[in-house]
Parts: structure tokens; sequence; C-alpha cells
């Protein structure tokens, strides 16, 4: 496949194009290459530490870091950014609008729970089971989305996962449990990952799936595929053209997004013992692009960032709506505030009209703007130095 | 026999229903390339606006309720004429982004409607008419189904007529056919979108109040149940085709009736017709050929 015109320019657009002085151009890029690794290793770190530290964030966190009510937020938290990440390779690499990726998730969810409810496999097993049959899922659902394209793609995948919120909403042959829900049976899973005392473990199970998710979805994004993906993106004709197979492609990016996402769910059924049809709803899937929308389009980390951010403030706007503050105000501003949908959703529509790029997109231009200052203040400089000289 | 004849018209019923929200969602697509994700809040608010002029005013008088279908048209159309000129608007052309906008309308409109009125259904009345039933061929069909019929009936019928035979209406067509040349030819098309948007919302306003008679209940999330139909009916008719809406809701509410009552699973067989019908024409039954 020879796709080098138009995979140089779609690289060239999500990867970072700041203009660097020709001098020291090597080391430059060197340090571009080096920083962004270190700063992440030294997150992961510092992450993989809380349950150890006790930092109070108050507003932000329900308590210290290294009780279960927080672990338990910020475990769901890093799980919703790599969900979001996996959402992130589909529209934001490739491209795909759809709005169907709740149901690759819900796959990991139910069918881990009913594969450990119904058989007498442990966990690790299981997961595997639940893994190929997402994989299986994922492949008849986007080989025949795939045949249309654009918004048509957005309402098939829409419709399919509809399906399935129907299928687990009417129970068949009680396997779903219907509106309740079902719970963890947790006699097949190791004890290190079951109750309030583990939710540590659970922690670091969720943190071990986002740097997994994060080094699968790099890969994807770096190899000849993704790269492909992106052009098909950018120009799916000129693809054709030059001999690309923008088809198996994309099916190809949307198997490997609906598997992470499978994945995703069978960590998040641990951590929150238990799955409910709300993760199978279109609701599900519309967040998950606000979430990628508010981190920006097309960047790693914001989509992370995006993910990690909803899901805090969702959960800390819904504290915010049963304090004293707000039940004092007048009813005016106290039912927008204590909805924390509300606040969300007027949120992402503000990012979307006034802030293009999001969060990444804000940050980039920020470090931009200060480094051509410095180059301003540089170039003042060497004038008063010749001056004076 | 009696059972056909009931599912027949009670799938007749819910195609009105369906065709108010995809007539709105086809023809703002058609013209405007936007597939409007508020659409279903429109027709909330419209059912709401419908619930309190019939709460306030005593439910069981048909004056009353001509009155609750005025208001909730006009609501929906103002709640949709000013999504597009505040919100759509802004971003012209970007289509991705204008989706997303009205996502984003639709989560928070739909919090802020179960923050006013509460996330649980609200039951409600009507004239006593619409609550008994009229025998047809010795089925009992609810009342509220025929006033469903008729009401789209005459909303398809106005359209046409609307779109045919006035200014607006040409401006319209030729817009969803070329929007380039009649822009060049000197008209602002921009009118022409708020207008659409507030002929859209003026159906799913009436759809709402007529929903909340159907269903015999007013919810904050009565806009997104009959959404997901509207948009498959949308995709299935044809993006863009009136007609294609018209006849799609038909074919999709009677065929998810009679699914729902001998096999139960309606919802599926609506979903399977779509990948069907997207595998075999992808362009929908009367859409414009890719």
């Amino acid at each position: 496949m020879t796709t080098t015109p138009t995979t140089q320019q779609a690289s060239s657009r999500s990867d970072e194009t700041a203009p660097l002085p020709a001098d020291d151009g090597a080391r430059g890029a060197a340090r571009r290459r080096w920083v962004p690794l270190a700063t992440g290793l030294a997150l992961v770190v510092l992450l993989a530490c809380l349950p150890l530290l006790a930092i109070s964030l108050p507003g932000v966190l329900p308590g210290p870091t290294y009780t279960p009510g927080t672990l338990q937020v910020l475990a769901l938290a890093l799980l919703v950014g790599a969900l979001a990440l996996s959402y992130h390779l589909l529209f934001g690499v490739a491209g795909l609008l759809s709005f169907g990726h709740a149901l690759y998730f819900a796959v990991g969810v139910y069918g881990l729970a009913i594969v450990l409810d119904r058989t007498d496999l442990p966990l690790l097993p299981a997961a595997c089971v639940v893994l190929v049959g997402g994989i299986a899922v994922a492949h008849v659902v986007g080989a025949i989305s795939l045949r249309v394209t654009g918004i048509s793609f957005a309402m098939v995948t829409l419709a399919f996962a509809q399906a399935g919120n129907v299928l687990v909403r009417r129970n068949p042959a009680g396997a779903t449990g219907g509106e309740e829900g079902l719970a963890l049976d947790t006699t097949h899973v190791p004890d290190v990952l079951v109750g309030v005392a583990n939710t540590r473990n659970l922690y670091w199970l969720a943190l071990a799936v986002l740097v997994v998710v994060y080094a699968i979805v790099l890969w994807v994004e770096r190899s000849r595929a993704g790269h492909v993906a992106a052009a098909t993106r950018e120009n799916e004709m000129r693809v054709r053209v030059v001999g690309g197979r923008p088809y198996l492609v994309k099916l190809l990016v949307f198997v490997v997004a609906a598997t992470l996402a499978t994945a995703v769910g069978m960590a998040y059924l641990l951590l929150q013992s238990g799955a409910v049809p709300r993760v199978t709803s279109a609701d599900f899937t519309l967040t998950l692009l606000v979430m990628v929308v508010l981190g920006g389009v097309g960047s790693r980390w914001g989509a992370v960032v995006g993910g990690v951010l909803y899901t805090l403030l969702d959960q800390r706007l819904g504290a915010l709506a049963a304090s004293e503050a707000i039940a004092g105000l007048p009813s005016v501003l106290r039912v927008p505030l204590s909805e924390p949908l509300f606040i969300l959703g007027t949120l992402f529509v503000l990012v979307v009209l006034f802030l293009p790029g999001g969060i990444a997109g804000a940050a980039q231009r920020l470090a931009h703007r200060s480094g051509r200052n410095r180059d301003r203040q540089r170039e003042v400089a060497r004038d008063t130095i010749e001056e004076s000289a | 026999m009696s059972t056909i004849v009931l599912l027949l018209i009670t799938g007749l019923g819910l195609g009105a229903l369906y065709f108010l929200v995809a007539s709105g969602l086809s023809l703002i697509y058609g013209l405007m390339g936007v597939l409007n994700f508020a659409h279903g809040s429109f027709l909330t608010l419209g059912a709401f606006a419908g619930w309190e002029v019939a709460r306030r005013l005593g439910a069981d008088s048909w004056g009353v309720f001509g009155l609750a279908l005025v208001v909730g048209a006009a609501v929906g159309a103002a709640f949709a004429a000013l999504t597009e000129l505040l919100l759509v608007r802004r971003l012209y052309e970007r289509h991705i982004e204008q989706v997303l906008v009205t996502v984003g309308l639709a989560l928070a409109t739909v919090a802020l409607f179960e923050g006013t009125w509460g996330s649980d259904p609200e039951f409600i009345e009507g004239p006593a008419w619409l609550r008994g039933t009229t025998d047809v061929a010795g089925a009992p069909v609810p009342n509220d189904r025929f006033l469903a019929i008729g009401a789209a009936v005459l909303v398809l019928i106005g359209i046409v007529l609307f779109l045919r035979y006035t200014r607006f209406g040409l401006i319209i067509r030729a817009g969803v056919e070329n929007r380039a040349m009649v822009t060049a030819l000197g008209i602002d098309v921009r009118k022409a979108f708020t207008l659409v948007f507030a002929v859209g919302g003026a159906a799913a306003g009436l759809g709402g109040v007529l929903a909340s008679q159907y269903f015999g209940y007013v919810s904050p999330h009565l806009g997104a149940q009959l959404l997901i139909f509207a948009f498959i009916v949308t995709v299935i008719g044809g993006l863009g085709s009136l007609t294609g809406a018209a006849v799609a809701a038909v074919l999709v509410a009677v065929l998810q009736q009679f699914a729902n009552y001998y096999w139960g699973y309606g919802d599926l067989v609506v979903v399977l017709l779509l990948a069907l019908v997207l595998l075999v024409r992808p362009s929908g039954l009367l859409g414009r050929r890719a």
C-alpha cells in the first residue's frame, strides 16, 4: 500500500506541529520525544502511588486518596478515560462517528457477568471467552455498518446499539436481569479483587487497563494501518486512488476499538460489582462523544483527560447538587444547578462553540503562544546586544 | 381478524407519531445536512407545554385540548427556531460540530426537564372521547389513534402544499436540490434554514402533545424514546425525502406492532429492517442515490 503523500499530510495534523528554530532542531526533536514519555511515566508512577498516600483535594475528591470511596471514584475515572481513549481511536483517528460504541462496552460488562453467573469458568478464561465474543460481535456489526458512511453509519451503529439495549432490557431467559441489572457473581473471582477493603487492587487494575489501552492505541496509531485510517479520514477517495483499501482498514480500527471497549467493560464490571442497563444506552455513547470532544478530537491524552474530567465532574456535581449552598438558592438557579447533566451539556455546547480543539487544542495554543513570546523576547534581547555593541 | 385490525390501526397511530418527528428531521437534514439530536427535546417541550395548558385550564374540554395542540406546536417551533439562530447557525457548514451542538443541547435540556418536572412520568387527562374506543370490524380501537393519524395526515398535506405552492417552499425545495446554486442566485437561504427548523419543531411539538395522549403520560424521556425510531424511519425512508419518511414511518410502526404482538421483539425487527434496507439500498427507500 503506497499512501505516502496523504499519510504524511494526515499524520502531521494530529501530531505536534510547532515549528522549531533550525539550529537546535535535532536536539528539539529528541526532547520532544523524551519529555512526553518521561512526563507520562512520572504521572503513572504518581497515580500508582496514590493509594499509599493521604492527599486530600477538597471539592474534587470525596476524601483522602487512600480511602476506598475516593479510590472507587478515581478508578472509575481511569476506566472511563480508557473507554474514551478507545472511542478516540474510532472517532479521532479513523473519523468514524459511531453512536453505538456503548454496545461493545456492554458486551464486556454483561458478557462477563453472564459467563461468571452461568458457568464455572475462573475469571481469566471467562474474560477470554467474552473478549472473543466481543471481537465476533464487532466484526459482524462493523462489516454491515461500514458499508455506509457519514451520518448513515452513525445511524446504523446507533440502531445496533439500541437493539442491544432492547435485548438487555427484555431480559431473555433471565440472563440480563432486565431493568434491575445483574450483580457480579464473585464465586470465581479471585479474593483480592472482591470487597471494599480491596478497592486499591481494583484501582491498580484500572490504572493497568488504562496504560495497556493507551499503549495499544498508540501502537495502532503509529502502525501503517493507523496512518491509512487517518488518511481515509481526510480523503477516502484519494486513499482508494493510490491503491489503499479503506474498508478493511476502517473495519480493523473499528474492531480494535470495540475490543478495547469490551476489555474496559470487564474491568468496569469488577469495579462496580454489577451491570446496569444504563451502560447499554445511546446516552452513554453520547457521553463518550462528549468526553472526547471536551478533551480535544484527535488527541490521545485529551481523550483521557476528557474522560477523567467528565467522570469527576459528574460525580462531584451530584454532590454539589445535594449540598446546602444549592438548596438555599431560588428555584430559577437551583433547578439547573442541581442537574449535573445540564451543566455538563451546557459546558459541552460552549466548548464546541468557542473552544474548537477542546482542552488539548487550548493547551497547544497556549504553549504555542508562550513559545512565540519566548522567541520574541530572545529577538528583543539580541537586538539590544547588537545595538549596544 | 379483530386483532389484526387493532394492530394495524395502532401501528398506523404510532407511525403517525414517528412521521411527525421524522418529517422535521428529514427536512432539516435534506436542506442543511444537520442531523438534529435535539429534535426529541422539541417534542418533549411541546408535550409539557400542552400538559401545562391542559392542567391549568381543565383537561376535559375540546377547546382546551385544541389550545394545547396549538401551544405545543408553537412552543416547539419557537424552541427550534431559537436553536437554529443561536447554536446551529454559528457553525455554518461544519456538520460534525452542528451534530455535536445538538447532542449537547439534547443532554442539557433533558436534564433541565427532569429538574423542572421530575423524572417520573406524569399521567395526563384529556377529552373523554380520547379515552374511549371505537368499534372497527369488531376491534375496539382507542380513539387517540385516529386523532394521531388524522393530525399526521394533515401535517403531511400541509407541508407538501407549503413546499409546493409558496415562495419559501420553492426556496427550500431548490435548496435541498442544490444549495450552492440557490445562494449564487442571490437568495438568502439562511432564512429558509430558520423556517425549516421552525416547521420541523412545530411538527415535533404537535407530535409531543399527541404522543402524550397516545402513551397516556408525559415524561422528560418521551422525546428520546421516539427520536431513535424517528432516526431509523428517516434513514429507511431516505434522508431528505418527505414522502420516504411517511412511507417508512408506516412500514416501521406497523411491522413493530405486529412483531411485538406475535414475537415480542418488535424493536429488534426494526433494526434488522434498517440493516437490510441499508445493505440493499444504502440511500434508503426514496432517497437520492449517493
